[in-house]
């Protein structure tokens, strides 16, 4: 095994050559940093909890979505007992009124990309 | 030894002759009377329209409930004809009713436009092909839904339905909805995407909150339209359209397939 010091050498080499897509996207990446997402200035509350509603919302969008189209129901009682109307451009978007600077933000950062918007119609939109 | 192999043999393939003949016949007639259960009860409510086709006959009035429904429902306007989304066209009457015409029928009444839309069968072939579920005829009231959310676009509805009543998205509707005055879509209705089928909802959203359709709104507000288009619950005895259909002669298309419309035609 006189090569020894040679073949660890050229191992090395390797692996940083086979990883180099990861070296790149750290290098091209930059500094991350969590988004930055503009709230409602009016509203304190959204209609559930907001640790809640951060982790949850796609299945509880999901559900509302099922609720009207499905079943023809148009109004979610909350944990607290508020009635709201199901609606996503009407309800969430009535105070969320700049989805470029919450929903689209945090899906950019996230790489998820909703299709919400190829039907929903969001007014003073595109 | 060679007699009683001959035997096994000869009961063995009948055995497997026999089975293989009854037990398709079986899951046949099984599969048959499943069929049968899942043919809708009648339901408590069912929305239906009369249309008076004479009174259509005004290209105004049909203008004004095509242009108010497709306004309404975002509907796109596509030049190209094979490739065009519609919710409420007209149609001419040979093809509308092509059993009711006859080798003398007049060619002014041949020709004649009829309104056509989806006709929320009691009986809808389009729901029993989905494979998805994404169109369901809704036990409440009776219409025939869709869900654009599931639809996966394999137009078998399409095939299925035997009045041309639904259209497939080839193309990204957006590009071809004519803008309001100030450049934006005309109406929150959600438009489609590419590659979903659409058809007439008897205007779900508007009866939710208590309106008439979009056309027959339309027809009402045009001075010659009173009356051409009318709209009600088929099964409330006392409704409008319960009493025309019983003082009426009327008619509904293609009868003879079974699919029971719920849109009726006074000739």
């Amino acid at each position: 095994m006189r090569d020894r010091s040679r073949v660890i050498a050229g191992l090395g080499v390797f692996v940083v050559l086979a990883a180099l897509p990861i070296w790149h996207a750290l290098w091209a990446a930059g500094d991350i940093s969590r988004p930055e997402l503009e709230l409602p200035q009016d509203e304190s509350q959204c209609i559930e909890d907001t640790e809640f509603m951060r982790n949850r919302h796609q299945d509880f969008l999901n559900q509302w979505r099922n609720a009207v189209v499905r079943d023809g129901e148009t109004e979610y009682t909350s944990t607290a007992g508020e009635i709201h109307t199901m609606s996503l451009t009407g309800t969430c978007l009535s105070c969320h009124d700049n989805r470029d600077t919450f929903c689209t933000r945090c899906h950019d950062y996230a790489n998820v990309e909703p299709r919400c918007w190829d039907c929903h119609v969001e007014r003073g939109g595109s | 030894m060679d007699e009683s192999r001959r035997k096994f043999l000869k009961e063995a393939g009948c055995a497997a002759l026999s089975a293989g003949c009854v037990f398709p016949l079986l899951s046949t007639a099984c599969s048959a009377s499943g069929q049968e259960e899942t043919r809708p009860a009648s339901l408590s409510s069912q929305w239906a329209m009369v249309v008076d086709i004479r009174r259509c006959l005004n290209e105004e009035v049909r203008r004004a409930c095509t242009e108010a429904c497709h306004r309404e429902h975002n509907v796109p306007d596509i030049p190209d004809p094979g490739d065009e989304v519609k919710w409420i066209w007209s149609e001419e009457y040979q093809n509308v009713f092509p059993d009711q015409v006859h080798a003398h029928t007049a060619t002014a009444t041949r020709e004649a436009p009829v309104l056509v839309l989806c006709n929320h069968c009691t009986n809808p072939p389009c729901v029993r092909v989905c494979p998805t579920g994404a169109t369901w005829k809704r036990d409440t009231d009776g219409i025939v839904m869709m869900d654009m959310h599931r639809c996966i676009g394999c137009r078998y509805c399409i095939a299925a339905c035997p009045y041309g009543a639904r259209s497939f998205n080839w193309r990204d509707p957006r590009d071809y909805i004519e803008r309001d005055e100030s450049g934006e879509i005309p109406s929150d209705y959600p438009t489609r995407s590419k590659g979903v089928v659409e058809k007439c909802n008897f205007c779900a959203e508007r009866i939710r909150a208590g309106r008439a359709p979009a056309c027959v709104e339309a027809a009402n507000g045009v001075p010659e339209g009173a009356g051409a288009l009318t709209f009600g619950d088929a099964a409330d005895p006392a409704s409008e359209v319960s009493r025309i259909l019983r003082e009426r002669h009327t008619i509904s298309r293609r009868v003879s397939l079974g699919t029971e419309p719920n849109v009726f035609y006074i000739v």
